[in-house]
Order: C-alpha cells, then structure tokens, then sequence
C-alpha cells in the first residue's frame, strides 16, 4: 500500500498538465456525442474502452456516415497506426510489469506517452505503479471530461473555441525540454522535416502512414552516424 | 442517432479492439521472453525524441498559410511558449499563456 502511495505521489505532478488538456477535450466529446442523440453511457463506453482521443472523435463523423464495420476497422488502424511507434519506445520500459502491463499498453494515448517516455523513475518507486498511475490518473481525467461534457451538454454557454491547443502546448513544451536535454537533435528534426514534408505532399488527413515510414527510412539510414555520436 | 444497441456494441468494440491493436502490436510481436533485436532498442531510443515534433505538426495539420488568419495565431502562440519556456521552464505556465494567448487571438481576430 506504501508502495503504492509513493509511486502516486510521484506520478500526480506529472500528469497535471494532460488533467486540464483531457477534461476540456473529454467534455468537447462528451458534448459533441449528445449534440448528436447519442445517450450518455455510449461517450462513457467509448471512453473507457476505445479511450483515443482523436479517434473517439473521428467515431462521432464515422456514426454519421453510416453503419459499415470494415471501414470502422481500417479507418481505426490509419488514424491510431502512430500508436505502434510509442509500443516500440516503451518495450524495455514495460518489460516485467506483470498484471498491470495488459493495461499499460492500453492506456496508451498520445498524452500518456509524451509524459512517459521522459518521465524519470524516482529512487524508492516502484517503476510499474508509477507509469500505472500516470497513465490511470490521465483516463481519469479523460473520464471526468467525458462525464462533465456529457451532462452539461449544450447547457455550456461559454466560448471555448481554441481550447484544444492546450495539447498542442503540452507537446511545444515537451519538444523545448527534449530538445535542451539532447546533444543530437538529428532525431527531432527528422519528427518535424519528416511530418511536415508529408502533410505538403498528402494533405491533412492522409499524413501521418507516409511520415511514419518516412521517419523510419530516414532513421535507419542515419543509424550509423546517429550511434556514434551521444545522444544525450 | 438511428443505430440499434447490438450494432453500437459491435462499432465501438471493432474501434477498441483496433485502437489496442495499434498500441499492442509492437509487444505482441516482441514478447519479454525474447530478447528485443538490437535495431528495435535502437529504435526505442531514438523514436520519442522524432515523435514529439510529428505530434506537433501533427496538432497543426489543418493550419493554412494561405487562408485567413495564415497561422497567424498559432505562430505567435508558439513562440510565446518557446521563449516563455526556455525562460522560466515552468510547464504549466507555458501551456497555460500559450493555451489562453491561443483562445484570445484566434476569438478576437
């Protein structure tokens, strides 16, 4: 129980920054479910089972087009395939985390990760409670959000047009902390040159499959000169 | 919404199952009782630092510099934040300004 107390005590002051950005896009989609009819338990379902952020939403325009379960399937894999990339990175972080590791995995957000992959195991931390209470503290927060959204619905009046960049913030900051902790900061530019070369040639919504290979082309290439220098 | 329960139950499993799909793929297909190739730790290592600017531009994707307001607010809130961050390096803060410096331009403008 200790042990359990200190890894979230450690973790909570990590995870205030994914707080505000998950209630305010968690309370947008429970918003946007009921604005279409949907009843409050189907935003609740999603959130606790699908919970991606940019894909719950993508859900709510895949509802209106119809019912086709293949399409469902493929359009889930082009827009969460980024999520294999973040598997990758945290193979040896997750490697002997027992029972909570099914759910390590699939609490998996964009968020979570930008926290976890810099995150640092404090000294007397249990690693496994302690990135199990990062990422189950942020889909609370994402619950809460989605709850909120759902009840208050359009009672809401206030004008929050722009919130979203809240996360858009939160990965500026994490690039500028990345960024000064580097020596090499070949593989950051390679993340931007890549995704946005991509985004110019296949347009908004079709990007991020050709930048993904495109990272991994460059990255392998460079391996070689990227092993020899430090990387921090 | 005109869908019955069964075939709701059915959409968001089939977008569950995919989503963690995407998230399990790279355990499934490296299990911790095989030792991971030696490419993919240095993929590991490598990868959160590229990412993090992908999921930036990712963030971006639908601002244009060619339609009002030419990304206008985005650049300055950028900005802001760098140079906020880089002086102070208090994360809320920086995406506290940045995030309502955000709101501000892009409601009043």
């Amino acid at each position: 129980m200790q042990k359990k107390t200190a890894a979230l005590k450690a973790a909570f002051p990590l995870t205030i920054p994914v707080m505000t950005g998950y209630i305010v896009l968690g309370a947008a989609y429970g918003i946007l479910m009921n604005s279409k009819g949907f009843p409050m338990i189907w935003s609740i379902l999603a959130s606790v089972f699908v919970y991606a952020g940019s894909m719950q939403f993508v859900t709510v325009a895949l509802l209106a087009s119809g019912f086709d379960s293949l399409g469902a399937f493929m359009m889930t894999i082009a827009v969460n395939a980024r999520h294999i990339f973040y598997g990758i990175s945290m193979l040896h972080h997750y490697h002997g985390m027992g029972r909570l590791k099914p759910y390590l995995i699939f609490s998996l957000t964009d968020e979570s990760f930008s926290i976890l992959c810099s995150a640092k195991v404090p000294d007397q931390v249990e690693a496994k409670w302690f990135y199990f209470f990062i990422s189950f503290l942020d889909q609370v927060y994402w619950m809460a959000g989605t709850i909120l959204g759902a009840i208050l619905g359009s009672v809401l009046n206030i004008d929050t047009r722009g919130i979203d960049f809240v996360l858009t913030a939160l990965f500026v900051v994490i690039l500028v902390n990345q960024w000064q902790a580097a020596k090499n900061h070949l593989p950051a530019l390679i993340g931007i040159f890549s995704a946005i070369l991509c985004r110019l040639i296949f347009g908004a919504s079709d990007f991020i499959i050709p930048a993904m290979v495109l990272i991994l082309l460059l990255v392998t290439a460079l391996k070689k000169p990227m092993e020899r220098k430090e990387l921090l | 919404m005109n869908y019955t329960t069964a075939q709701l139950i059915i959409f968001f499993a089939i977008v569950a199952l995919g989503t963690f799909l995407t998230r399990a793929l790279p355990f499934l297909l490296f299990p911790e009782n095989k030792p991971i190739p030696k490419y993919m730790k240095y993929l590991a290592d490598i990868l959160p630092y590229t990412i993090i600017g992908m999921l930036v531009v990712y963030c971006l994707k639908d601002i244009s510099f060619l339609k009002a307001p030419y990304a206008i607010p985005e650049a300055i809130s950028i900005v802001v934040i760098i140079l906020l961050h880089v002086w102070k390096k208090n994360t809320l803060l920086s995406i506290g300004v940045g995030a309502l410096l955000y709101m501000f331009l892009i409601q009043t403008i």
